[in-house]
């Protein structure tokens, strides 16, 4: 136990996926609404929350800190719907306005009073989740790293948010109007979100800064949303996403001696990067290859319907041959090739020296295709 | 102040808050009609990866290299975004985040890499994550310079073009126009925007330059040219503002400052901006109110004139409040004050009575349409 908590490596590890699973939990809910932007504006004006805080009670930290980084974000979301209600202005661009005078106030607050202290511009932004050890509070004779704590208490605080209102979340994510028609007031929940998301963006500010924090928002449960149309796989696929980023990441920092939450935060990327591309039914490559399928099909039934129109004519000696795939469907040797090769198989059709043949069931799928209706009728 | 201004060093920053307004104006006007506010933020947080690779090249900071870097950097970005918004079930928010933090992460461990190899010359990189209006050189004006003449060419050039797809896309698809083709060049020119202001105010606060000129103007005027003069106007007096008291007051950084700047004056356009600001609104709204009052009120006195068949019918207050159910006495002053109704006392009654004056008279037999009453 002790020798868990006091090694810097497990320290590190552990805070990278507590603010993993901490924003992954809020971010999937971000990302089904479509305002996944609302983070950005969020965590970057945690960095006036942050400096105001400080200024009255000299706290950088704690539970203070969060209390002020709820109000921030709150601050942010309600100015940034007052500006959109005003009707002259749009909702992106508003988002787009309310958080960088936010971020520059807090920047030159920080420019003119705190100079000295710990929080400077560049923690403001990156973190430094190397020292995430330096500071510990003593718990039942352990020495527990700060950033573990406040992570750990907002982790289970979302995650006990996400479990209770589990069904109002799922109901006013997927159709705010069912869920208002319900009585299940989804603005107050979307408050509830982003007061939550404050919370975590500050408690997760020492280790990863402001921006870093927007990736662990937003990447997994995009990875995640690639591989599963089910809600709570979801979240538990974005969990997963970004412990393996925060303990991925801290490896390849060392090895390239590099930041460490900026690695993290590329990782996650990376792994987003390896479900787009390998997602089993959203990926890109089962998206192709479906769409190969797809293509080879239609090729078999164009040649089932094609021979299916000539059987019994006078030309079919001419038609029916796979010449006529070259020159009268305008097929490339390979697709003629590739095609009969694929309708023999299925069984659509067979070949007796150059003539080509219709089996039944080659005749059903033609049939089908030309004849739709006659399938209603029962078979003779 | 003089003094000031002939320092060598605030010239410098001067003509950088020149062009960075003129450019991120212009740019940002057709940004935020076409509802990409957004992507201004992600192609400049998008750029400082480009900055460290330009940086990585050149192996000392040359700006030229940087900036291409940082050009071919945002264009990548704005490609992931389109692809992703396009092959994938993710929306365009997510899109956007994702380009960003992915990104700026990648931008984070290269300059740490950098930092790390105690490179001498990396001096002054990070100070293209807040901007540090100071650290312009003369030559690295001209490719400023440069840049913002290119696009404001490009602008002028293709200027129905630009207005066409970003009012009517499909109409202009339906004309033959490279609509694709146009829209991807005003996206890349965007980055062009954000390379121009990297020095200025930095990677992070870049967004708001796009934004907040262009929503300002936008207050001011329906039409699209004056529109996109107005935001360059704005850009350039955030950005000299800014830098002016950034340089007289040291210590405070000069891309905050040029930010609250731009801010104010999009608080101020809301507001005070005659057509559509939210006090000129609200004051016609209040007069249309009570515009449609007193035309009410009049209308009634009218008619009891006519019921009595006595233009001078003296019509008793209460009588005029408890018809409207309302007390009317300030909309009678206010007829009184225009000459359109007098108060007169009928003895033996003490209340007050109020009767037509010939020009009130003529004004409530004037149809409504006609009276120029109603604005």
């Amino acid at each position: 136990m002790n020798a868990f908590f006091n090694s810097p490596d497990a320290m590190i590890m552990l805070t990278g996926s507590l603010v993993g699973i901490a924003a992954t939990l809020l971010g999937t809910f971000l990302i089904l609404r479509g305002s996944a932007m609302l983070s950005d504006a969020i965590s970057h004006s945690m960095v006036f929350g942050i400096i105001i805080v400080w200024m009255i009670t000299g706290q950088t930290s704690g539970p203070i800190q969060i209390l002020g980084a709820v109000l921030t974000g709150l601050l942010t979301v309600s100015l940034t719907q007052l500006l959109t209600q005003t009707k002259r202005v749009k909702t992106d661009a508003a988002i787009g306005l309310v958080f960088p005078v936010l971020f520059s106030i807090g920047v030159l607050l920080i420019n003119l009073y705190a100079r000295d202290v710990h929080i400077d511009a560049h923690t403001v932004l990156l973190g430094e989740i190397g020292f995430v050890w330096l500071d510990a509070y003593e718990i039942g004779g352990v020495l527990v790293p700060e950033a573990v704590v406040w992570m750990g208490l907002m982790t289970l605080i979302n995650l006990g948010f996400v479990t209770l209102f589990y069904k109002e979340l799922k109901l006013a994510t997927f159709d705010v109007a069912l869920a208002k028609a319900l009585g299940f007031a989804p603005a107050i929940l979307t408050y509830g979100l982003m007061a939550l998301l404050s919370g975590t963006a500050v408690a997760a500010f020492d280790a990863v800064g402001a921006i870093l924090f927007i990736a662990f928002v937003i990447v997994p449960p995009s990875a995640a949303y690639l591989l599963t149309d089910r809600l709570w796989i979801m979240l538990v696929a974005g969990s997963a996403i970004s412990i393996a980023s925060a303990i991925s990441g801290y490896g390849f920092a060392l090895l390239f001696n590099v930041s460490i939450g900026g690695m993290m935060a590329l990782m996650s990327g990376v792994f987003f990067l390896g479900c787009f591309a390998f997602g089993p039914r959203y990926g890109l490559i089962a998206q192709t290859l479906r769409a190969q399928a797809r293509h080879s099909e239609n090729a078999s039934r164009t040649l089932a319907v094609h021979l299916f129109n000539h059987e019994g004519q006078t030309n079919a000696d001419e038609e029916n041959v796979a010449a006529a795939l070259r020159e009268h469907l305008h097929w490339t040797p390979a697709k003629a090739q590739r095609t009969l090769v694929k309708s023999l198989d299925d069984g659509l059709i067979t070949r007796s020296g150059r003539r080509l043949a219709l089996t039944p069931k080659g005749r059903a799928t033609a049939r089908e295709i030309l004849e739709p209706w006659a399938q209603k009728e029962p078979a003779p | 102040m003089l003094d000031i201004l002939s320092d060598f060093t605030l010239q410098n920053v001067m003509i950088g808050a020149t062009l960075l307004g003129i450019i991120s104006g212009v740019l940002g006007t057709f940004a935020v009609l076409r509802k990409q506010s957004l992507l201004g933020d992600t192609l400049s947080h998008a750029a400082l990866p480009g900055i460290c690779i330009g940086f990585l090249v050149a192996g000392t900071r040359s700006l030229p290299f940087i900036l291409t870097g940082a050009l071919l950097a945002g264009a990548a970005a704005a490609l992931v975004v389109v692809f992703l918004t396009r092959t994938t079930r993710l929306k365009t928010d997510a899109s956007l985040g994702i380009a960003l933090s992915v990104f700026f992460a990648l931008g984070i461990v290269l300059l740490t890499m950098i930092q790390n190899q105690g490179n001498a010359a990396q001096g002054g990189l990070d100070s293209f994550l807040f901007g540090q209006a100071a650290a312009i050189l003369r030559s690295d004006l001209y490719v400023m310079g440069a840049i913002t003449l290119t696009a404001v060419a490009l602008v002028t050039g293709l200027w129905k073009e630009f207005k066409l797809i970003s009012f009517d896309p499909s109409y202009a698809r339906t004309l033959g126009l490279p609509v694709l083709a146009l829209e991807v060049l005003l996206t890349t020119m965007i980055a062009l925007a954000v390379v121009v202001g990297l020095q200025m105010v930095g990677v992070i606060l870049m967004a708001a330059m796009i934004i907040a000129p262009a929503v300002a103007a936008r207050q001011w005027t329906n039409k699209l040219g004056v529109m996109a003069a107005l935001s360059a106007l704005f850009g350039v007096v955030s950005g000299l503002v800014g830098s002016v008291i950034s340089a007289s007051a040291t210590g405070l950084s000069t891309g905050p400052l040029i930010v609250l700047a731009a801010s104010v004056i999009v608080v101020t356009s809301l507001v005070f901006a005659p057509e559509t600001g939210l006090l000129p609104t609200a004051l016609r709204v209040r007069r249309d109110k009570f515009s449609l009052k007193s035309r009410l009120v009049l209308g009634t006195i009218y008619r009891l004139a006519a019921e009595h068949g006595d233009p001078a019918y003296p019509a008793e207050q209460a009588m005029i409040d408890a018809f409207h159910r309302t007390d009317t006495s300030a909309v009678l002053s206010r007829l009184e004050q225009r000459g359109l109704v007098r108060s007169t006392a009928h003895h033996p009654e003490p209340t007050p009575h109020w009767v037509l004056t010939p020009k009130g008279l003529e004004q409530a037999q004037t149809p409504l349409d006609q009276s120029g009453e109603t604005q």
